[in-house]
């Protein structure tokens, strides 16, 4: 059974040879190449454009403004259903009258090489008139605030509240409340490989074929056929090799239309790759939250309320199609939703404001939901001289307290959070740590331990995009196509980024067909030939493209055996697939290779009697129902060195024990998890998009904002439990977002806990050591 | 050289010298600057010596920091050196980039240039029409400015063999292992004579004259020392590494650095 097997990912020998195919390795002939103007203003409006230098630039062929696509090109509002109330103002491919944030294209050049369109670029002359920059949610939200939409009368996107219980009547009972001001800086994705896309047009079929580094070929398809009023089925979007995405590769991205436009408008092949500084100012962002936050206790430690407030702000627009809501709605949903608590109070305002659109990026929420929490609870036990395992052990939602639904509103399944405490306490010996931990103070060396347990919501069912409006599949359908020789290609609609999904898939359809993993090849990544899928985003492939997968397999196994027992004259159920071969199921003996099915269903299929289930081609589809995610669960722990002069944060140790249920590959899995923690401790250290007071991006290149590299970071130890999902055969949930969601609440805490004897604490993040040397009150 | 030269004294501001191009490279591509000419003196391998003379050590140009890191001679007589190239970025750039590059470049954080200074080191410049000395002290002007002319080249590093019996202490404070030090240190103690250079601290590398004046004086006045240097700098208005920080953080690297010496 190859399901649950150590298998390296199938791409891995290629991509690591330096033979990937990626958008930008595709030449096509008679390419044309896409650089653009962008606003160097936060907010600004545009009284008028002069393309007449750039348009007698050598080698420019076309110059765009708004004006020039206004007819070629639909606009947008990022509408969300759930959320009826929700702003969504107009955004155009090209900015029209205003732009909104430094580095919105507001004019496109198009020629024979990028370094010439480049160059014609610096020649369109733009006239500007600067207005006033909204630069952080809070003054946002200031009644003298400029305001970004001529359609609206402020800057506020959307507010709401989620009560349950009676919270108010908690805090008056709780022996103790603790209560903290945090600050989640904006940061992103940041993939190896930049956003990029090809795309060309065949007027002759009306045909529109995309080349593009994305998640979700399947949503571009529809959305390019709508924007451009294309025939959908005149329109491909195909993924070839994805060097990261991170969720900031699931949208749709001005920049990336206006490539389609121009392709469509020239009739010629046009290549538009983002640059690292133009990825920093245009890509989607994520975080820039502030949360107030608060937690009572009853006299024993036990939690009785927790309040948040969410601030924050969805940049200039709002992300389209999906909207900018869903970080500051996992917030509201998610803090403290490891705990039983009954009395819950969460309000989330979210803004628009001058900077680059804000989104989903990994772990949508879920970091600061965690960190919040976790930072509060460790507060509250060192209040009460309890610690910090203790007060979580009291607190933990038990095995027998599911299913339930969260203070928060989240159906959970079943989640092992005593089991994963349990299993961490084996692997790190925190009495030891702590004896450590005070030894080395004494000699003026500052450790600290940090836990964080999360709640992972993974695999969104329907209800959320579907009741949105938004053309989303939340269904997958797995194709499998039995060739001729007994190979089988195995077409589905998730796709990879890097992450490994279609080795996953290939382990389940070989793993439920009896067929060597070798003999099954998975094709993803492509809007004509795939079945219409949902891409890969919020750790949905292996738990429905996997349960797809298994669904088809099963059928196309069932069929050869159909066909492999009417040759034998046998019943399918006495016969068994092993290793590619049809055995009797009892006794294990051989009686025909899958080979011969393919050869004679296809060559020969008339020995095969009529009323023989006996296709091929199978097709299966799995959609959930009634949910709208699979949790899944786990904690981290954080060990951290403090240099308490400089301010730098050096993490020592790291561990992860994680449930994502059934896993169909653990070495990728664990692999998913490290590169997850990575990110984490990334946003907890190093990453963040730094903005001065008009606006301008201060990080724009790898030299000012930092990733976390090779050198700092620690051993990563990962653990798994098991809690299979029950809504599904395989009992997959997804892997992805764990590491993340964990990482940063783990660090803040071990962070804290290292700087405890100087009576100092900390809740922003990244913790750079200017900020950490001010808590400390050194500077 | 003399096609070098010519090139450089006709076309002047508009030409670029690329020698291991970790600077200049990206700074193309940021489209910071558009030179029309880019003279590559990658070949000039006259550039490529470290010769030694009675009581200096003269250092091409375009020897990369590899090469220095590998040179014993280097080791032997300015460990100071040694010390700082492990902090230049990662072994990519330390193969590539050369010392003449980096110190023509100017950058305020830059490694060579602060231990130059330590060493009281001086540059050769060379034109079409003459070849001249400048100090350390005289040649860094201000963020990216030297006293180099248009016309000039950096061709050499002529540095004093320090005294019998000193020492030599570099350190810096960077985020990460490679990054461009928040602040640094070049330190050499002689007998009668500290020197102590900063880098990341100013629009250049500099001196800590007043620091080194008193500790020269009176090598025990420690917190004395402390508060003058954090005072004598004049660290770049930085909202991510504010002043206050820069300040606090030569304190910790000289302190650190005083606890390397011999009591």
């Amino acid at each position: 059974m190859s399901i649950g097997a150590e298998v390296p990912r199938d791409r891995a020998k290629r991509l690591l040879t330096g033979r990937g195919r990626f958008v930008d390795d595709i030449q096509l002939p008679r390419m044309l190449h896409l650089a653009f103007v962008r606003s160097p203003y936060a907010h600004a409006r545009i009284e008028a454009i002069d393309t007449a230098g750039a348009i007698s630039m050598p080698g420019v062929i076309a110059v765009y403004t708004a004006k020039e696509l206004e007819d070629a090109v639909s606009s947008w509002r990022p509408e969300h259903k759930l959320f009826p109330t929700m702003a969504a103002p107009e955004q155009h491919a090209l900015a029209k009258e205003t732009a909104r944030w430094q580095g919105e294209a507001v004019a496109a050049v198009v020629a024979e090489s990028r370094a010439q369109a480049e160059d014609a670029a610096e020649h369109v002359a733009v006239t500007w008139h600067e207005l006033p920059a909204v630069t952080d949610a809070k003054a946002a939200l200031a009644t003298d605030a400029a305001v970004l939409h001529d359609d609206m009368t402020t800057n506020l996107a959307f507010s709401t509240e989620i009560v349950t219980g009676d919270v108010a009547l908690a805090f008056r009972d709780a022996a103790h409340v603790v209560e903290e001001h945090f600050r989640f800086n904006r940061h992103s994705g940041v993939s190896l490989e930049p956003r990029g896309i090809i795309a060309e047009f065949e007027p002759g079929e009306n045909r529109l074929t995309v080349h593009q580094s994305h998640q979700t070929p399947h949503q571009q398809q529809d959305l390019y056929a709508r924007l451009l009023a294309l025939p959908e089925h005149k329109v491909r979007v195909i993924c070839p090799d994805v060097g990261g995405a991170f969720g900031l590769k699931h949208h749709l991205m001005a920049d990336e239309l206006v490539a389609c436009v121009a392709a469509r408008l020239l009739c010629r092949p046009v290549k538009y790759i983002a640059d690292r500084l133009e990825s920093f100012l245009s890509d989607i962002h994520c975080r820039d939250h502030e949360v107030h936050a608060r937690m009572a206790f009853s006299a024993a430690g036990k939690i009785l309320g927790i309040e948040v407030d969410d601030l924050f702000n969805a940049g200039a627009y709002g992300q389209y199609p999906r909207t900018s809501i869903a970080e500051g709605n996992q917030i509201t949903r998610l803090t403290g939703a490891p705990y039983g608590h009954e009395h819950y109070r969460a309000g989330l305002r979210m803004a628009f404001l001058n900077k680059s659109i804000l989104g989903h990026i990994r772990s949508v929420g879920h970091p600061i939901a965690c960190a919040v929490a976790e930072r509060l609870l460790d507060m509250g036990a060192a209040d009460f001289g309890l610690d910090p395992i203790e007060v979580r052990r009291m607190n933990y939602l038990s095995d027998d307290d599911f299913p339930r639904t969260s203070a928060g509103g989240v159906e959970f399944e079943s989640l092992s959070f005593n089991g994963c405490l349990d299993k961490a306490l084996q692997m790190i010996d925190v009495p030891g740590f702590r004896e450590t931990q005070t030894a080395l103070g004494q000699q003026g060396i500052y450790r600290g331990i940090g836990i964080a347990t999360f709640v992972e919501l993974t695999a969104i069912g329907p209800e959320y995009y579907g009741e949105g409006g938004q053309h989303i599949s939340a269904q997958e359908t797995c194709l499998l196509r039995l060739e001729g020789s007994g190979t089988v290609r195995c077409y589905t609609g998730v796709t990879d980024q890097g992450q490994g999904i279609d080795t996953g898939i290939q382990q389940v359809v070989a793993g439920v067909m009896g067929l060597p993993l070798a003999d099954v090849e998975v094709i993803s990544g492509d809007s004509a030939l795939c079945p219409v899928g949902g891409g890969s985003w919020g750790s949905r492939g292996a738990a429905l493209g996997g349960e797809a997968a298994l669904g088809a397999a099963r059928t196309l196994r069932g069929n050869i055996l159909n066909i492999a027992a009417s040759l034998l004259q046998k019943e399918p159920n006495d016969l068994s697939i092993e290793q590619g071969v049809v055995i009797d199921a009892a006794s294990g003996s051989r009686h025909m290779a899958v080979s011969e099915i393919g050869r004679i269903g296809h060559f020969q299929p008339y020995t095969i009697p009529d009323g023989v289930s006996a296709d091929l081609t199978v097709v299966e589809r799995y959609g959930s129902r009634d949910r709208m995610f699979l949790a899944g669960n786990g904690l981290q722990i954080a060990v951290v060195e403090v240099d308490v002069d400089s301010g730098i944060v050096t993490p020592l140790r790291h561990l992860v024990v994680h449930d994502c249920g059934r896993i169909l590959n653990p070495l990728l899995v664990r692999e998913q998890v490290r590169g997850g923690v990575v990110q984490g401790i990334g946003a907890a250290l190093y990453e963040e998009l730094r903005y001065d007071e008009d606006g301008h991006l201060m990080t724009g290149s790898f030299a000012d904002y930092l990733v976390p590299m090779a050198g700092e970071m620690p051993d990563i130890e990962v653990a798994h439990l098991e809690t299979p999902t029950k809504t599904s055969e395989l009992g997959a949930k997804g892997a992805g977002e764990a590491g993340t969601a964990g990482a940063v609440g783990a660090v803040l805490n071990a962070v804290n806990d290292a700087i405890a004897p100087f009576k100092a604490s900390i809740a922003e993040t990244p913790i750079t050591p200017p900020r950490l040397l001010r808590a400390l009150g050194k500077i | 050289m003399a096609d070098a030269l010519g090139l450089l004294a006709r076309h002047g501001d508009d030409a670029a010298i690329v020698a291991g191009g970790q600077s200049l490279l990206p700074i193309l591509n940021f489209r910071l600057a558009a030179p029309e000419l880019l003279i590559d003196i990658g070949r000039l391998d006259d550039l490529k010596q470290i010769t030694e003379g009675d009581d200096y050590i003269e250092i091409g140009a375009l020897l990369r920091h590899c090469d220095l890191a590998d040179s014993p001679l280097i080791g032997r007589d300015l460990p100071l050196l040694h010390q700082a190239i492990n902090h230049i970025a990662h072994p990519a750039v330390r193969h590539r980039g050369t010392i003449g590059g980096s110190l023509a470049m100017a950058d305020p954080a830059a490694e060579l240039g602060a231990c130059c200074l330590a060493l009281d080191g001086a540059f050769s410049l060379l034109s079409g029409r003459e070849q001249r000395w400048v100090a350390a002290s005289d040649f860094f002007k201000g963020v990216y400015e030297t006293a180099l002319q248009p016309d000039e080249i950096l061709t050499a590093i002529r540095i004093p063999k320090p005294v019998r019996n000193s020492i030599s202490v570099f350190e810096e404070i960077a985020r990460r292992r490679g990054d461009f030090a928040m602040a640094g240190l070049a330190l050499v103690a002689a007998p009668n004579s500290l020197r102590i250079a900063l880098l990341g601290v100013a629009d250049r590398p500099v001196l800590a004259g007043q620091t080194m004046a008193l500790l020269s004086a009176n090598p025990t006045a420690v917190d004395a020392a402390m508060e003058m240097i954090a005072t004598e700098i004049e660290p770049p208005d930085d909202p991510a590494y504010p002043p206050a920080y820069r300040r606090h953080l030569v304190q910790v690297l000289l302190r650190r650095a005083l606890s390397r010496l011999p009591q």
